[in-house]
């Protein structure tokens, strides 16, 4: 049996023991004395939060699908345990050999969100691992990153010696080739990473310099190398439906957040909504067919006996084949007990349809995005949805039985003015209002609707239109929550309407994070070293350390998120290449100025630039 | 039809709580593609009910936990399926077809047994042999239990059915563990200690719970404890 990295005692004292012990259905054990290359993959946040993550489960499988290969993973330590393996001196360990992290040749880490950068640091100090990429001598394995959050891996560069640059299906293959051969001629750490800067989607940071002007913005980027290339395209799988897919997903035993079969339908959006940084770095859409996804659905029912299933896109309602799909699986689901978890599809007339049939209308809320009050504000950031298919959809949910309905808007986008904060609450009360004429009095269950209006404060992000745009102070953005609660409680249909904001320190702290630069890494180190991590879960999250670590360092937040960029400014993350050229953004963001809308893909390309990939949504017949 | 299925827990799977071991049966159930029965209503669960929680950090070669199926071939097929799709650390023992008027396994439950054995690094205790006799003849066994909202006085020596040590690092025990009047291993064993007077760390021993029972007597008869595996 195998023999776990914590002894029964430390395992009795910490909160959910499952989160470390690994041995799940499906985790995959292997004798290592017939692995040529061993890889901890790992989600640096909780284990609920992290075994939920689709990407981790693909490269997991997919890398042990390698004979060569063995792939383990590694979650966060939550705080109680954080505090033991710290006073005890215990290296992190993966789940799966038990073994601690540093023994591996290669630490993975997916970086989904910049809150998460603190419990980087902290998985790497754990592993006993040095923070810095110069620091780590020929026995310490190679940390790579991956994920969203690479589109601007600035900020963490000095902590990684490698980030893979887009889709992980296709390279991997090719750098762990490189790896063994390197180490089989006895070759270097440098040697290997000089070889790897040569790969496709493999970007390098030691050997890249980020040059400043006296104003603080970025003058110019030096190379090591000749022979490294200056832009990094994107990797990204062309035909999806070859792509390797997770058929046998492990199974946790405790209660995760996402604890379902997951069916990735399609990649990319045609939306093309001007704030989403997913819209941008996805493209260009490619869709899996619907018999391919059939004979996933069923095939993973049964590898993992879960009990319900969830479709997963930016924009399911999108997918072209998504009736034949759901029919398929509402069929399917029934004989077999299976939930179907719906993803917040547009409401139309099918959709409600296909709602009913697989959910408790009473209990099930419906969800609108329309992320801006008024409809100028809609057209400025290229939100398509309109005040009369808002209400068209609630009026069919409505007399559909549906009494709970959820809205999210963002406050502090640019151009906003206090009438479209104000253009919330009226959106939120004319929804009730239509509950009341819709349903009449005898009809309505618990007597009103139920409408919960959520804001989040928008945060500038690179690869999108508004990597332009300032951000809000957080007093501007509290001052805008107050205005956007004033809006609602001045409705005639204030009872039937909730409102709830975000923090606003920590929107501020992302904004830095997001557009940040090299001279930010230090910022993290210090922020973590005063104790910072978890800074995405709000019983965690200090903001104090935070302000005090920007001040010791002499790092202005002010530059970073307040400021206006100039049309031409270099950004940290421009020698990425996500497909999507900076001409196509900055017409996009000239053209937000001036609210006016850009068609979907379907409807007319918009000459992106993702053309060049040769695949997708760019190639079909409209 | 009602099943009746015993199972071992051990290893790493001592860390997995009762709710958590439910789910994971629940997700075998369904990869071993068995029959199960279904309740009515809008979100419809397996019909599933385990005998008796056992606490974190316990391990058990006798669990027990009750379903129903609409079809099957056999109890030995099914153990083989079930078995086909455990983890390490869970493993069907048995499996048996009940009456269909059997009480549920929860209801039945009246006694366990247990074994409390000190782990590997430490001292096997000679008091824990020699005071043994002397602990089990006390009249009385008081013991405080501290629950949320108040203390109460138990008197474990009625709880006590059974209770030896085969090594001076063992110790058996069976004990009440019905809805009325179950008591612990461990608190018999933090008295036993008490009373040899030594010092033993919870983290100093093991607990496996290896077996639990129904009792078989009519009321006013002597306790005619059987496992629950015997019963149907």
């Amino acid at each position: 049996m195998r023999k776990l990295a914590l002894n029964d005692d430390i395992l009795m004292r910490v909160e959910k023991p499952a989160r470390y012990i690994g041995n799940e259905f499906n985790s995959v054990i292997k004798d290592k004395a017939e692995i040529g290359l061993r890889f901890a993959l790992c989600f640096p946040d909780v284990y609920e939060i992290g075994m939920s993550h689709l990407g981790i489960q693909i490269l997991y499988s997919m890398f042990n699908e390698w004979e060569d290969v063995w792939c383990e993973r590694v979650y966060s330590p939550w705080m109680d345990l954080d505090q033991i393996m710290r006073k005890e001196k215990i290296p992190l360990f993966c789940l799966e050999s038990q073994e601690p992290v540093k023994n591996m040749d290669f630490l993975g880490i997916t970086i989904q969100y910049e809150m998460c950068y603190t419990n980087i640091l902290q998985v790497l100090d754990l592993s006993q691992i040095p923070f810095f990429s110069r620091d780590r001598g020929e026995d310490m394995p190679i940390v790579i990153g991956g994920g969203p959050c690479v589109y601007n891996p600035e900020p963490i560069a000095d902590f990684f010696d490698l980030f893979y640059v887009g889709e992980g299906e296709t390279q991997y293959r090719r750098l762990f080739d490189w790896y063994l051969e390197n180490k089989h001629n006895g070759g270097t750490r440098q040697d290997f990473l000089h070889g790897a800067a040569k790969i496709p989607g493999i970007y390098v940071p030691q050997f890249y310099e980020e040059l400043y002007r006296e104003d603080g913005t970025i003058s110019s980027r030096r190379k090591m190398y000749e022979d490294i290339p200056d832009k990094i395209l994107k990797e990204i799988v062309t035909d999806v439906n070859e792509a390797h897919y997770p058929l046998k997903p492990v199974v946790p035993f405790i209660k995760v957040t996402q604890d379902r079969v997951v069916l990735e339908i399609q990649r990319g959006c045609i939306r093309g909504c001007r704030f989403c940084q997913a819209g941008q770095i996805y493209r260009p859409v490619r869709e899996r067919s619907a018999d391919k996804l059939k004979d996933y659905a069923l095939e993973m029912l049964k590898n993992t006996g879960h009990e319900e299933i969830s479709l997963s896109s930016l924009s399911s309602s999108d997918y072209s084949q998504l009736n034949e799909l759901l029919d398929f699986l509402m069929k399917e689901c029934r004989d077999k007990h299976v939930n179907i978890s719906l993803p917040s599809l547009r409401i139309d007339a099918f959709s409600l349809d296909v709602m009913s049939k697989v959910q408790d209308v009473k209990k099930s809320s419906l969800t609108f995005a329309p992320e801006a009050g008024s409809q100028r504000l809609r057209d400025v950031i290229n939100k398509g949805l309109t005040e009369e298919v808002i209400l068209k959809g609630a009026a069919l949910a409505f007399e559909g039985g549906w009494t709970r309905v959820k809205l999210y808007f963002m406050l502090g986008l640019p151009t906003e003015t206090e009438e479209d904060i104000l253009g919330i609450g009226d959106l939120s009360n004319k929804i009730a209002a239509v509950f009341y004429e819709t349903v009449p009095k005898d009809k309505r269950v618990n007597g009103r609707v139920q409408i919960v209006a959520s804001t989040s404060f928008f945060i500038p992000k690179p690869f999108t239109p508004f990597q332009w745009a300032p951000m809000c102070t957080a007093k501007e953005f509290l001052n805008k929550a107050h205005l956007a609660r004033q809006g609602i409680m001045s409705q005639l249909n204030q009872k039937s309407i909730k409102y709830n904001w975000h923090e606003a320190d920590v929107s501020v702290l992302e904004g830095v994070l997001a557009r940040g630069d090299r001279r930010v890494a230090r910022v993290i180190l210090k922020a973590y070293e005063k104790g910072c991590m978890f800074d995405s879960w709000s019983e965690t999250f200090h903001n104090d350390l935070w302000l005090e670590s920007f001040s010791q360092c002499g790092v202005d937040i002010g530059f970073y998120t307040t400021r206006e960029r100039a049309d031409d400014e270099i950004f940290p993350w421009d020698f990425l290449d996500c497909g999507v050229t900076k001409e196509f953004l900055l017409r996009e963001w000239k053209k937000a100025k001036g609210q006016t809308i850009s068609p979907n893909c379907k409807a007319q390309c918009q000459g992106c630039g993702a053309n060049r990939f040769g695949v997708g949504i760019c190639y079909e017949e409209g | 039809m009602k099943i009746r299925v015993k199972f071992a827990k051990y290893g790493a799977m001592k860390f997995i709580g009762h709710l958590d071991m439910m789910r994971f049966f629940q997700k075998a159930i369904r990869r071993a593609d068995i029959d199960m029965k279904y309740s009515e209503g809008f979100s419809p669960h397996q019909i599933m009910s385990f005998a008796a929680p056992l606490g974190v950090g316990i391990e058990s070669r006798g669990e027990y936990m009750d379903i129903e199926v609409l079809s099957m071939t056999s109890p030995e097929d099914m153990k083989q399926a079930l078995n086909r799709v455990m983890v390490e650390g869970v493993e069907v023992l048995s499996l048996s077809i009940l009456p269909d008027q059997a009480k549920n396994a929860m209801a039945s439950v009246a006694a366990a047994s247990y074994m409390l054995k000190m782990r590997e690094g430490n001292f096997p205790i000679p008091e824990l042999k020699t005071r043994i006799r002397d602990f089990y003849n006390q009249d009385n066994i008081p013991y405080t239990k501290e629950t949320k909202k108040n203390a109460i006085e138990l008197n474990l020596k009625q709880g006590i059915y059974e209770i030896d040590t085969d090594a001076c690092d063992t110790v058996h025990m069976l004990v009440n563990a019905s809805s009325s009047g179950s008591i612990k291993p461990a608190m018999v064993f933090e008295k036993l200690c008490q009373f040899a007077n030594v010092e033993i760390p919870k983290s100093a021993y093991q607990i496996t719970r290896l077996e639990i029972y129904t009792d078989l007597a009519k009321e006013g008869e002597a306790h005619r404890f059987v496992p629950l595996a015997e019963v149907g």
